[in-house]
């Protein structure tokens, strides 16, 4: 029987505010445990919630950039249970009027765009943490993550593999980072998805039974997670089995998913509004300040960059995969005019490599926009072969400097007067009787005898001659020749 | 000093012409709270050295002339308000080892006056109780019969102002844990605004409900408590910012032309022959100073009782989650897993009508009974505030019984929690509104026992409230009479 996957995510991304949703305590990760929870973290008697500002403005740019509906009056509500680590035994959340609803985002996969409609988003505050290790037997407790600022998006079910879900997760992340509302660390928790996966035969309109996969904590384990689900799914199914709703973890250790609860398991959270807290109004006053403070949006600027710049499509989309690499590829224009597909090149190329190697985001990259458009500009008009343009980026990497002055200073300079290079050609003739001999009965083979002789000659600083044809059209012609365009090399 | 007859507004006249020092008064309240509270049993907390501490601090301040109206006055506090240093048990063996690390916003406007902390009172385990029955902390004794209840939950608090253990106390209303105890007490206490005193450390029980507010002897005492009381605080989400008011300024104001609604529902049954007859006579006295009667309807007020046992409850299993045995408070002993450490702790900490009531609040919050229970109770809610939006436009203040008898007997309704509840019939509905409400003494019933008027006044009438009363004490005295032990 042919499957049809459906898959819908939640994801919860942490909001970059310097202090909680609800109280004055910092959000920085990696304190001392509890070094970050102040008395409205803790929970003390009589202590009382306040909503942060800076999270709903920051819930509203993503609503703008999801196009999505922003609620003029959403409710916070109380999610109640109990868990040591959540310390007023209820999470304020939003459930019946979030602040966001609606919207969609594009995913590009593979050339195609793919629509993923999003159901809602809303404000809610994050938990703590159980340390269940180093304390013998007891649990460790740290409330530092607290009350942290979520943005809880959920998608629609409108993706149909594991690669689709992979790439909507990619594009959100994108958006979220691109926005400045979320750091996107993954490793740090601050972008957390669950997957809700379920199959049925094609064709069939209604969805089959699904199952929420947990600690989905990279690109790859999602894929791998919801790959096993699929495959477990339908082996189930075929094998005459029934699919239970309930709520897996996966493993990444022994790449499988695991059973955590059950539907029936499933706690009645008993929502109901949360009395300290008032509706949040937001006006359209607020909305269109957020609105003009907004940047090019990933979409927007990928679109430009192809009617633009004449970039294809895939380059685009690459350069805009991240805010900060779009932001550099735009400076890097700034620089060297005229040759957008070079510098897409050497941004997705050269130095992507080398961030990846030293482990750098690219603001941080040792090359600036201007260096490299330095460098760029030296290919761009013949002074530099790409061989040895690799050699100027990796000095200007590790030293720093402008690409002219290590041109200068390495006696890379490009021959640029013809008669000293016509000077060589004449010698290395004069040298090779027998093949100008060869080449004049018409072995053309004998064209590409003396293009290699002539870069050794140079040392490779003859491009300009070379790669423009010269060698093939002004200097080989007095041979009486015609010959194939320089373009081969 | 006669700290019987003397009113606050005296000892703070007296404080200031230096005729007494601070420490004096302290002394003074602390040796009667020594010699008649092991009776009472009105007090939780009192430190003597804290407070006298308090008191020299007080007095260099009214010697260096910033002395403000409450400055070395000393304040009893419910303790419901967290107090930095002191025990804050909100009446419960759960919160019997909880120290506060923080003052509420209440407390830090006493402070930042001045005023001493004279103690922390009794009161109905988290505030829930019409009779301080509840509390972990023994009962409390009426002053003007030692078998009666002084009503609840602030009965510590109004049981030590009817003893002139405290010139004035600070209180919480949820349902009418103010007016009920003052009533009861035969002092006058005010409900404010909802909004208008910070909710900020004062131990929640229903959020949307609990509202702090005092009593004292007198109106005019209220009234220069609220002004050091009532204020702003970006800490509460629900706190109303607007400009400061006087809630002295209007009291001498005349009534005439005054109209007072009388809802049909306040005085038709239910409310005992003594009440009602005391009740006929402050109107009547009313009319002397010049207001008229208007007849009115509140049709919802049957409504009030059940719905308030829907909604309070339901705000309070939540707002009591956070009391789970792993931060503060009581943790049972002796546990299994993490699931057996809450449900002993929980157990073991909180006493029967607090577990009632998490209970009830969470079941009108489970999955399907949600919309019949909750919203619906949000619906008739929305109903009683439309009845008094009605009401006020025929007339400026409302006035009944505060309560439907006066004082009843220890364990008189301790085994009919129905009964219990409706005690409070004439007061829930104000909770619901959110408005205003107001109970002074006038006069007595059976067995010598007070009796409380009710003034319910729209949004922001505190002022006015106050006026009203102020001109009825300054025509009687039932506000001026104390129990025989309070002279002892």
């Amino acid at each position: 029987m042919d499957w049809e996957v459906v898959i819908g995510l939640e994801t919860h991304a942490q909001l970059a505010t310097h202090s909680k949703i609800f109280s004055g305590a910092a959000t920085a990760f990696g304190a001392a445990p509890n070094a970050q929870a102040c008395a409205v973290d803790l929970a003390l008697p009589g202590v009382l919630p306040v909503m942060n500002r800076t999270a709903v403005e920051y819930a509203i740019r993503f609503g703008l950039a999801a196009q999505v509906v922003i609620a003029k009056r959403s409710i916070f509500a109380r999610k109640n249970y109990f868990y040591p680590d959540l310390p007023k035994g209820y999470q304020i959340s939003q459930y019946e009027i979030p602040v966001v609803s609606g919207g969609q985002i594009v995913v590009e996969l593979e050339g195609l765009e793919i629509p993923v409609r999003l159901t809602r988003a809303h404000l809610e505050a994050d938990a703590g943490k159980s340390l269940h290790e180093d304390f013998h037997g007891l649990s460790g407790i740290d409330l530092n993550r607290a009350g942290t600022p979520l943005l809880e998006i959920v998608s629609a079910p409108d993706m149909r593999s594991a690669a689709e879900a992979v790439a909507y997760a990619r594009t959100l992340h994108n958006l979220v980072m691109w926005l400045d509302i979320c750091d996107g660390n993954m490793q740090e928790g601050s972008f957390r998805c669950d997957a809700n996966v379920s199959v049925r035969p094609k064709g069939q309109q209604a969805y089959g039974t699904r199952c929420e996969i947990k600690n989905l904590n990279s690109f790859r384990f999602m894929e791998k997670a919801i790959e096993f689900e699929i495959r477990r799914q339908i082996a189930l199914i075929e094998s005459g089995g029934n699919v239970v709703q309930e709520t897996r973890l996966y493993d990444p250790d022994r790449d499988e998913t695991r059973s955590m609860r059950s539907k029936e398991d499933a706690q009645d959270y008993r929502y109901f509004p949360d009395p300290d807290l008032l509706p949040l109004c937001i006006d359209a006053a607020w909305i269109e300040r957020v609105r003009n403070a907004l940047p090019e949006l990933p979409d927007a600027m990928r679109r430009r960059f192809v009617s633009d710049f004449g970039l294809s499509p895939y380059d685009a989309s690459v350069l805009t995969a991240s805010f900060d690499q779009a932001q550099y590829f735009q400076a890097l224009m700034h620089f060297v005019q005229g040759v957008a597909k070079l510098c897409a090149n050497w941004v997705s190329g050269e130095l992507s490599a080398a961030l990846h190697r030293d482990g750098l985001e690219i603001r941080h990259s040792r090359i600036t926009p201007q260096q490299l458009g330095g460098l760029l500009r030296r290919i761009q008009d013949g002074t530099l072969s790409g061989k040895m343009a690799r050699e100027i980026f990796d000095a200007l990497w590790s030293d720093g400097g402008e690409a002219d002055t290590l041109i200068e200073s390495k006696g890379l300079k490009q021959i640029s007067d013809v008669s000293t290079l016509e000077k060589i050609v004449e010698a290395l003739m004069a040298a090779h009787p027998g093949q100008v001999a060869e080449y004049r009965a018409g072995k053309e083979k004998v064209f590409g005898f003396f293009v290699g002789l002539a870069m050794k000659a140079c040392g490779g600083r003859a491009m300009p001659f070379l790669k423009t044809g010269w060698l093939a059209n002004e200097a080989l012609p007095f041979l009486g020749h015609s010959c194939s365009p320089a373009g081969s090399f | 000093m006669n700290l019987v007859t003397t009113s606050l507004k005296q000892l703070a006249e007296a404080l200031r012409k230096r005729q007494v020092s601070s420490r004096e008064l302290a002394q003074a309240y602390l040796e009667r709270i020594v010699r008649l509270d092991p009776t009472l049993g009105a007090f939780i907390t009192t430190d003597h050295e804290r407070t006298l501490r308090q008191a020299d601090a007080a007095d260099s301040r009214i010697a260096s002339g910033t002395a403000g109206p409450l400055t070395g006055i000393p304040v009893a506090h419910k303790d419901i308000f967290c107090t930095q240093g002191w025990l804050t048990t909100c009446g419960s063996k759960m919160l019997s080892n909880f120290v506060s690390p923080y003052d509420a916003h209440v407390i830090e406007q006493f402070k930042a006056a001045g005023a001493l902390i004279l103690g922390k009172t009794n009161m109905d385990e988290f505030a829930m109780g019409s009779s301080n029955e509840t509390s972990f902390y023994g009962t409390v004794k009426n002053p003007w019969d030692l078998t009666r209840v002084p009503g609840g939950s602030s009965g510590g608090s109004a049981a030590a102002v009817a003893a002139r253990l405290a010139p004035a106390a600070t209180a919480t209303d949820t349902g009418g844990s103010i007016r009920q105890p003052a009533a009861l007490c035969g002092i006058s206490g005010i409900k404010p605004t909802y909004g208008l005193v910070s909710r900020y450390g004062m131990i929640a029980y229903a959020s949307s409900l609990d509202q702090g507010g005092v009593v004292a002897p007198s109106a005019e005492d209220l009234g220069i408590v609220l002004n050091t009381m009532v204020g702003f605080d970006a800490r509460d989400s629900t706190s109303i910012q607007r400009p400061p008011e006087d809630y002295t300024a209007l009291l001498e104001q005349p009534l005439r032309g005054l109209r007072i609604g009388l809802p049909k529902e306040f005085f038709s049954g239910g409310v005992s022959a003594d009440v009602e007859r005391a009740i006929e006579a402050a109107l009547q006295e009313y009319e002397r100073l010049g207001a008229t009667r208007v007849d009115i309807s509140l049709p919802n007020t049957a409504l009030s009782v059940p719905v308030y046992y829907v909604l309070a409850p339901a705000e309070a299993s939540s707002n009591l989650s956070r009391f789970d045995g792993v931060r503060f408070g009581w943790r049972a002993p002796r546990y299994d897993d993490l699931a057996d450490m809450y449900e002993l702790s929980r157990a073991q900490g909180f006493g029967p009508e607090v577990k009632r009531r998490i209970l009830t609040g969470t079941y009108v919050l489970s999955r399907g009974y949600y919309d019949a229970y909750y919203l619906q109770a949000q619906r008739v809610r929305r109903l009683i505030v439309n009845d008094f939006k009605s009401a006020f436009a025929q007339c400026d203040v409302i006035m009944g019984p505060s309560t439907p008898t006066v004082a009843f007997g220890f364990g008189e309704k301790t085994g009919d929690p129905v009964q219990m509840y409706l005690s409070d019939i004439f007061t829930i509905s104000v909770n619901l509104a959110g408005l205003p409400g107001l109970s002074i003494p006038a006069g007595f019933g059976q067995g010598g026992l007070p009796v409380g008027l009710q003034l319910i006044g729209d949004y922001f009438s505190e002022a006015r409230l106050l006026n009203l009363a102020h001109r009825y004490q300054q025509a009687t005295d039932w506000h001026s009479r104390v129990p025989a032990l309070a002279s002892a």
